[in-house]
């Protein structure tokens, strides 16, 4: 950092402002990002996720009671650009669960209408007293973004195309106690003989980016499959560089066939801007079927993110079925997000 | 008659061939003599310059900078953009016409040469190739020229149609004049904000792919080769900022052929890469807007294709595509940010540290790319040079030392750019120009 950012940052620290804002014009030539931040799944070590984990298994065993004096008394905002039903419950249920009071900033229903910008929109629930944000947003990177210039623990639900770490934490979860392994221990061995198969998709999904990036960490063999539209080779930049490389494939049977895990992901048509696709082929070659699940995968663990299209990327039989664990995933969800959060104010349990 | 007298300087001049240690007398804004160290002792000059340690070089000429001014003077000016261009080294700069409104008229020509403006250097500027640079028209060459357009660009855009560009390379062809292109295919490149590639697909940001700059310039090499046969005219193309080894690669066959192509590369280009918007690590930090530009930072092989034809002459001279932008026009979300970055004050630090140190690159060739070429390119006959009776346009710098480059000192009114703190080599000790040190 240059000398007047230090000064400007040990000003405001002197000031009880925890803040990037600098005197310097560029701040985003200064960054510093709040402990507690969760951006990406990159940023965590496997020793991190673990730990989020563990503590994800200690406040399982807690009663109410307990939880909900944890984060008494703390601030959080939820501020979401898009609409969702699962993150944001559960991110406020869970924040509540632990004692802190929360809002929810939509951008439909704020001044974000009238073009205040997120850096400003961050300042402002700042200013109002909000020690921690979670912000799902259309664009990738913003919350590196909100980060930077408010300075708080920005916990990213959701970046456009690019991460959604706490869902590959729950996905993580969901895994683990499906597959009878102990979620409150993990290291890199962890997933040692899971092949896990990604589908659909992946050009658009934060779910797969976020996903593709943990298991291999894990020991886990990763397939990402789909037609090559909606998978380039490109894709493959996403290796983590740890554990087993990714593969693409484009056969959906024999990617089944060896799979474990399988993650269906829904076709983001609101992000297809300009991709031709041919749905009723997409159906044939891609949909998880009663008939194709039982040939293939008759024993592997069914998992989608969704919100799932009944009928497009999944049947609703295989859904509501014996395989599927969609709830359980919800339900990790609310869990798991409770140790985001107790991480992001540091607070240990 | 005002004279400062140079003394115990290494010159290198490579309009002149000279490469060795020499005195410089200039005299009312021009170079009066060259002379072997010692032979101008007797001369009495009211200002004295020991240039010792330094090397003495024809002033540095910019084909390529935005000045925002008429119309965006919040984030430079005219004055404060020639101030760093000063600071960096550079004697003369070309002057982009996508101000506000658009430098399409002799009037807008005018008033941006005049030197109420207040440039600090000397400030040449290029005309809208296009009206209001829409790309549906072409302006009037033989008016703008007259009035010292050294050439015609619609830069921020290309020149999409076919029929107008070549409209564009007949005229100024009658002219002597390049036009400049601005190689981006924006069918290809439309919702892309970075390089398309592995790093786009992990940030989740939709990318730019080679083919947009390069299926443009390949169309502009055709419409050479047509227009030579057809017209009896030897066009100029010069392409601005090229990025891509696809590009590269047809410039270079197209100069074999003989075609009057000339290009050039800006320093971001041949130091970094897309990598440095997706520079993540644990508590790393990525989607830095200051590194968001257009064209932008390509693949590493991109970028070393680019070393090689800079090597190879391929590329002819080096051009800074200085482009101002305020805070708040960049501290947004990375897909909505302004492209560009400023880049005076840091083009001759980062060409000695890139190009001479570490690819050996020697100076005499900096010198031609930066200086020599850039005054051939625009016709500047007496710039570019440090021949008696040029303008006495002269930098002095140290190209030995190393420092850090430090953004919050730098004389542009914006501080948009990915090298504050970044190692320089070659620290500027005094810009002459035209007589004056500025």
């Amino acid at each position: 950092m240059t000398e007047l950012a230090t000064k400007a940052v040990v000003r405001d620290a002197a000031m009880g402002l925890s803040t990037a804002r600098a005197l310097h014009p560029s701040t985003v030539n200064s960054p510093v990002v709040a402990a507690g931040s969760l951006l990406n799944i990159e940023q965590l070590s496997v020793a991190d996720v673990a730990g989020i984990l563990a503590t994800t298994t200690r406040l399982q065993a807690m009663n109410a009671a307990e939880r909900a004096r944890l984060l008494a008394g703390r601030t959080i905002a939820l501020l979401f650009y898009e609409s969702s039903t699962r993150t944001r419950t559960s991110f406020e249920l869970a924040a509540k669960s632990l004692g802190a009071m929360t809002t929810l900033v939509s951008d439909k229903s704020s001044s974000i209408e009238k073009g205040e910008t997120l850096k400003d929109t961050g300042l402002t629930l700042r200013a109002l007293g909000a020690e921690a944000i979670i912000l799902r947003h259309p664009a990738s990177g913003a919350p590196e973004l909100l980060a930077r210039v408010t300075g708080l623990p920005i916990l990213n639900a959701g970046d456009g195309m690019h991460q959604h770490p706490s869902q590959a934490l729950l996905d993580l979860r969901t895994i683990l106690l499906r597959l009878g392994k102990d979620p409150g221990t993990v290291d890199s061995k962890t997933l040692a003989g899971v092949t896990v198969a990604i589908v659909g998709d992946i050009s658009h999904s934060r779910v797969a980016r976020s996903n593709a990036q943990l298991l291999p960490r894990l020991g886990a063999r990763v397939i990402l499959c789909g037609p090559v539209e909606l998978l380039p080779k490109t894709a493959l930049g996403l290796d983590p560089h740890e554990g087993s490389p990714l593969e693409i494939a484009r056969d959906f049977d024999s990617t089944l066939g060896q799979s474990d895990v399988v993650m269906m992901l829904r076709i983001q048509k609101e992000r297809l801007a300009g991709v031709s696709l041919d749905l009723a082929g997409y159906v044939e070659r891609y949909q998880l079927g009663v008939e194709r699940l039982a040939a293939y995968a008759p024993k592997a663990l069914v998992m989608h993110p969704g919100p799932i299209i009944r009928g497009l990327e999944i049947t609703g039989e295989v859904a509501d079925g014996a395989q599927a664990a969609i709830e359980l995933q919800v339900a990790q969800g609310l869990a798991v997000r409770r140790a985001v959060l107790l991480r992001a104010f540091g607070v240990q349990v | 008659m005002s004279e400062i007298l140079i003394l115990n300087g290494h010159l290198i001049d490579p309009a002149s061939g000279i490469d060795a240690e020499r005195d410089l007398l200039v005299r009312d804004g021009r170079i009066a003599a060259v002379e072997l160290p010692g032979a101008l002792a007797s001369v009495t000059a009211a200002e004295r310059i020991d240039a010792s340690g330094l090397v003495v070089a024809p002033g540095l000429i910019d084909l390529h900078v935005h000045l925002r001014e008429p119309g965006q003077t919040y984030k430079e000016t005219i004055a404060s953009g020639t101030s760093a261009a000063a600071a960096g080294g550079f004697t003369t700069v070309v002057a982009m016409p996508n101000t506000t409104p658009v430098n399409d008229s002799v009037k807008s020509l005018r008033w941006m040469l005049d030197p109420a403006r207040g440039a600090v250097v000397k400030l040449l500027a290029m005309s809208a190739a296009t009206f209001g640079s829409l790309g549906d028209k072409i302006t009037d060459f033989r008016e703008l020229v007259a009035s010292g357009a050294v050439g015609f660009t619609d830069d921020g855009k290309p020149v999409l149609d076919d029929e107008v560009m070549r409209a564009a390379l007949v005229a100024a062809a009658g002219f002597g004049v390049p036009v400049s292109q601005h190689a981006e295919d924006t069918r290809l490149s439309v919702g892309g904000s970075m390089n398309a590639g592995p790093v786009a697909f992990r940030l989740g940001l939709r990318g730019i792919p080679a083919e947009a700059e390069s299926k443009i310039v390949e169309r502009d090499l055709r419409l050479l080769v047509e227009i030579e046969q057809t017209e009896r005219l030897r066009p100029h193309l010069h392409v601005q900022h090229v990025s891509t080894a696809r590009a590269l690669n047809a410039i270079r066959e197209a100069k074999k052929q003989g075609l009057h192509v000339t290009c050039e590369a800006a320093p971001h280009h041949f130091t970094l890469t897309d990598e440095a918007i997706g520079a993540c690590g644990p508590r790393g930090i990525a989607y830095n807007s200051n590194a968001k530009m257009n064209p932008p930072l390509r693949a590493e092989s991109d970028r070393q294709a680019l070393i090689e034809a800079l090597l190879d002459g391929t590329v002819d001279c080096i051009a800074t595509d200085h482009a101002p932008h305020a805070s708040h026009e960049k501290e947004v979300e990375f897909e909505r940010a302004a492209n560009g970055i400023t880049g005076l004050e840091t083009a001759l630090g980062l060409a000695l540290r890139e190009l001479h140190r570490k690819r050996g690159m020697s100076l005499e060739r900096i010198i031609t790319l930066m200086s020599a070429q850039p005054a051939k390119i625009i016709g500047q006959r007496h710039r570019g040079s440090l021949r008696v009776g040029s303008y006495a346009d002269v930098v002095l710098f140290d190209a030995a030392a190393e420092w850090r480059f430090d953004v919050s000192a730098s004389r542009s009114k914006s501080w948009n750019t990915p090298f504050d703190g970044a190692v320089m080599l070659g620290r500027i000790h005094a810009t002459i120009s035209e007589g004056r040190v500025v």
